[in-house]
């Protein structure tokens, strides 16, 4: 294309006129809420993809593959039984502790996996990040659909455990599908909140494992809370213990699951509260999440 | 006119012959933040609670002003090399412009969303090549359908099933030069309006350097900008017509190929 020989236009506009002129946008520049969610929707089969892509990979390098799966919750509960159940006997008081103890590890771990993950989605994934251009909300959707994934698998090893503790298979049991609806609602919110810290505070993630913890602690996943409730005289702590949302999601499944699990507030209470946290964290955060689109893969 | 309505493919040009701008760079400042420039210990649980607590910025955070005041046009059709010595902010310049990277003073303007191919861009290391294809297209915005339909040819292109199957091992058995050419094989499946070349293609074999400069034209043709990065005067030399000269910083030449990379070549043999 050679230079015509006429005057050019263009020649006398500043770079910021001559940019405005032919349309061009500022590199970078956030797209609006709806388009935001638009072009996430477009991205579904990428999520998915991802998500698979990332179950098989954490397995590959192990002999036993994709066995691990299975083994790892299995080893998982009959760790903490044997700490919890059979040295210390904690059960006291708890039917089929057994039971009680798999459902808290199994959904506790849902949700501190997605967190975890969560945290290291975008600056643990910046090479393809800055390679790619994709809606960055993509990643801990993905991390969340992963980690559902394994709770599913979880679930069935769960149903195993049940069974052979000698629970009744009664409809009540298909509570549990709305109840991880639920948490993975609050799961996804909570990883797309976290993946934008994690991306500024790279300090987070050594900070994760002490946080989780704690929060493991106050979850009633090892004993029941209602020991808190006896040692927190404040009628406004006692309603914090009660309100923590992992306590809610992990009652409800026991709920479901176990004919005489003790809950510690009444079931329509514990569904109202269940879709308050996850309507609450699954819309927070991803408005949190897309108000810094922007700023992922920089510095 | 008539001729517009029968092709798909944009032109390089509006109908009275003006050269459509794809980026303008207008008086960029780039000042990047460095990570983990501390002494090792420094990064403890505890002094990491310390630091969120107390909101004192960590210590092992360092500044570098990468781009001191860049400012270019660059149009459809055209091909620009950047060159210049190791940490002249070439690769900075690059991030800049994918917007990846903010600019602290000017401003950056662009046609789409431009896509940086460089050597770091990490797929999943523990996935076989044909599944991070899948990935990597999809990624791209490609339907599934689309992907099935491409993923062949781009595993063809990218030739590593030149030496048996690698298509199905785990990437992390790559060589370096593997993994490059299919890291570029994908990003230039798709047609982008600003394509950003960083030092991707200087790790292939010299086939499939052919190939991919090959590819390259491809990609201008269909009306779109590409810039590449690269200490290889002879790729610059034979991919792109203009070339941009920057040394730290700041832009010491911009202009056809043939002159700057004569200018440069008398910078870097003086010293």
């Amino acid at each position: 294309m050679a230079h015509t020989a006429v005057a050019d236009p263009d020649s006398g506009l500043t770079q910021a006129q001559l940019a405005a002129r032919y349309g061009l946008s500022f590199a970078g520049a956030r797209p609006t809420l709806a388009a935001y969610t638009r072009q996430l929707w477009t991205y579904r089969h990428f999520i998915a993809a991802y998500a698979n892509a990332k179950v098989v990979a954490s397995f590959s390098t192990a002999r036993l593959g994709r066995i691990w799966q299975v083994l790892t919750p299995l080893t998982n509960a009959a760790v903490y039984y044997l700490i919890f159940g059979v040295i210390l006997n904690t059960q006291a008081g708890i039917p089929n502790f057994i039971a009680y103890l798999c459902v808290g590890l199994f959904v506790f771990n849902f949700t501190s996996a997605a967190a975890s993950g969560g945290v290291q989605a975008i600056s643990g994934n910046l090479g393809l990040i800055r390679a790619l251009h994709f809606p960055r909300a993509c990643v801990p959707l993905a991390v969340t659909l992963t980690q559902l994934q394994h709770l599913i698998t979880a679930m069935v090893v769960l149903v195993g455990i049940v069974l052979a503790t000698g629970e009744p298979i009664t409809l009540e049991w298909l509570l549990v599908v709305p109840a991880v609806a639920l948490q993975a609602i609050f799961n996804a919110g909570l990883a797309l909140g976290m993946a934008r810290l994690g991306a500024k505070l790279t300090d987070l993630r050594q900070l994760m494992p002490f946080v989780l913890r704690t929060w493991m602690y106050g979850s009633g996943v090892l004993y029941s809370v209602d020991k808190f409730a006896e040692n927190l005289h404040n009628p406004v702590l006692v309603a914090v213990v009660h309100a923590n949302p992992l306590l809610v999601y992990i009652e409800l499944v026991r709920h479901a699951l176990l004919e005489n699990a003790p809950l510690t507030s009444a079931a329509p209470r514990l569904w109202a509260l269940a879709a308050i946290w996850a309507l609450l964290i699954g819309v927070g955060g991803y408005l949190y999440f897309w108000r810094g689109e922007q700023e992922y893969g920089r510095g | 006119m008539a001729d517009q309505t029968t092709t798909t493919r944009p032109t390089s040009t509006t109908p009275d012959g003006r050269r459509i701008p794809t980026v303008v760079v207008d008086d960029a400042h780039v000042i990047y933040r460095v990570h983990g420039a501390g002494s090792a210990g420094s990064n403890t649980p505890a002094n990491a609670l310390r630091r969120l607590v107390s909101r004192v910025p960590s210590p092992a955070v360092r500044e570098v002003h990468a781009v001191k005041g860049v400012s270019f046009t660059a149009y459809r059709g055209e091909a620009i090399g950047l060159i210049g010595s190791n940490g002249s902010g070439k690769s900075t310049l690059l991030r800049t412009i994918a917007g990846l990277l903010p600019v602290n003073k000017g401003a950056v303007y662009t046609q789409g969303q431009p896509s940086l191919l460089g050597v770091n861009a990490a797929l999943l290391n523990d996935l076989p090549g044909e599944r991070n294809v899948t990935l990597g297209l999809l990624a791209m915005g490609l339907s599934p359908e689309e992907v099935r339909r491409r993923a062949p040819e781009i595993i063809e292109f990218s030739g590593i099933n030149e030496r048996g199957d690698f298509a199905s091992l785990p990437m992390r058995t790559y060589s370096s030069g593997m993994s490059a050419r299919l890291r570029f094989a994908i990003s230039s499946a798709k047609n982008h309006d600003v394509l950003l070349i960083d030092e991707a293609l200087a790790t292939g074999d010299r086939r499939f350097r052919r190939r991919s400069e090959q590819r390259v034209r491809e990609l201008r043709e269909g009306a779109g900008t590409v810039f590449l990065v690269s200490h290889q005067i002879g790729t610059i030399r034979e991919t792109c017509e203009r070339t941009i000269w920057l040394e730290s910083g700041v832009i010491r030449a911009d202009g056809p190929t043939s002159d700057v990379v004569a200018q440069y070549e008398e910078y870097t043999s003086g010293k």
